[in-house]
């Protein structure tokens, strides 16, 4: 098999300038990703990328770098998934290592100490923004609403590893889903 | 050794980041604080700095943790290891499932999952609420935080405000009033 470092170059290339302007979460870069890849290049069809987001979501990791990854496989394999995430993702690494570097030299400083006091709670509204948001789509009866009460309760009395809390949750979906068939209730799995 | 013990620890994240990074910044402190690696006090501010910079906030935080642990080779191996799980289940995907996600046992492991991701930020919130006496104490400066938090959960919600100008707002009242 013949590489194509042409192309390889140029996938990398695309992402590595999306990478920079990806603020505030994957979402805001969806209608970059397609400018680069479905209008300027002509990589993949605009329904694919559509397809992408979608598979991106339900795969562990961020939504961005997922998505790259997809697309840099669509256009040229197992070789250009690679070069796409290390494209998206050389960025921002340099840049948190230069905020990494300046928070070290000015987190003594009484000003930085001032602003991060105000930060903090800000902080926590975003959290919670990111937990209302979510919410919206994942909470869609009465049987996902008691197991997010469950998983905030069980996290804040008892020492379990969030991890296992995943992998359970996924374990008592299929399960939900399977018993609530054989009662005959009608489940929503979003879509 | 310290830099397996990065590697391990976000690898292991890496693999169960489900829906969007918010849901992992208790796993990451859990890790952080357990290993020692940092205060829960020096971790918020880690997570403010990540949620302003660009790109996905878990991975970040990987990164800055792994650089104030054990410098640049410490952040690249972090930053290996939240994103490896990522690419292999890609890889994965593409070569051989490529309908997964319309699959019924999938579709209903998500709808066991999403609640849970759901509570897992719930939880992050209530943590640092806590951990930055944001409840738990009734004081003037209590309340003034509690003002900040009310003010950017309203800029959030209602005016749709974007996140990484809310974080710079909240550190320009921070600056004037303490």
């Amino acid at each position: 098999m013949k590489i194509k470092w042409k192309l390889l170059w140029a996938i990398f290339v695309t992402f590595f300038k999306i990478g920079p302007v990806t603020f505030g979460g994957g979402y805001a870069m969806i209608p970059l990703i397609e400018r680069e890849v479905v209008t300027k290049r002509n990589w993949i069809k605009a329904e694919d990328v559509a397809d992408v987001f979608a598979v991106a979501e339900s795969v562990p990791g961020a939504i961005a770098i997922n998505s790259a990854t997809f697309i840099g496989y669509r256009i040229a394999g197992p070789l250009g998934a690679i070069v796409a995430m290390f494209g998206i993702l050389t960025p921002t690494f340099f840049i948190i290592i230069a905020l990494s570097i300046s928070y070290l030299y000015f987190s003594d400083n009484p000003k930085m100490i001032a602003a991060f006091e105000g930060i903090r709670p800000a902080i926590v509204a975003l959290i919670s923004f990111a937990a209302y948001k979510i919410g919206q789509m994942a909470i869609t009866d009465k049987t996902t609403l008691v197991t997010a009460f469950i998983t905030v309760v069980l996290l804040l009395t008892l020492p379990i590893h969030p991890a296992v809390i995943i992998l359970c949750g996924a374990l008592a979906g299929i399960l939900l889903v399977l018993t609530k068939k054989k009662l005959g209730h009608e489940v929503h799995l979003g879509e | 050794m310290i830099f397996w013990e990065l590697f391990k620890t976000f690898f292991i994240i890496g693999l169960v980041s489900f829906g969007g990074g918010y849901a992992m910044i208790p796993v990451i402190e859990l890790e952080v604080t357990e290993h020692d690696w940092m205060t829960l006090q020096e971790f918020t501010d880690i997570i403010a700095i990540a949620g302003m910079s660009p790109g996905p906030i878990a991975t970040n935080s990987a990164i800055f943790v792994g650089y104030q642990t054990a410098g640049l080779l410490g952040a690249v191996v972090s930053a290996l290891g939240m994103i490896l799980p990522s690419l292999c289940i890609i890889l994965l995907i593409s070569m051989f499932f490529n309908k997964a996600n319309k699959h019924r046992t999938v579709q209903s492991a998500f709808y066991g999952l999403r609640p849970i991701i759901v509570g897992l930020i719930v939880y992050a919130a209530i943590k640092f609420a806590l951990s930055n006496q944001l409840i738990g104490t009734i004081s003037t400066h209590t309340f003034s935080l509690l003002c900040i938090f009310a003010l950017s959960l309203l800029a959030l919600v209602k005016f749709r405000v974007h996140p990484a100008f809310v974080i710079m707002s909240a550190g320009v009242i921070g600056v004037i009033l303490y």
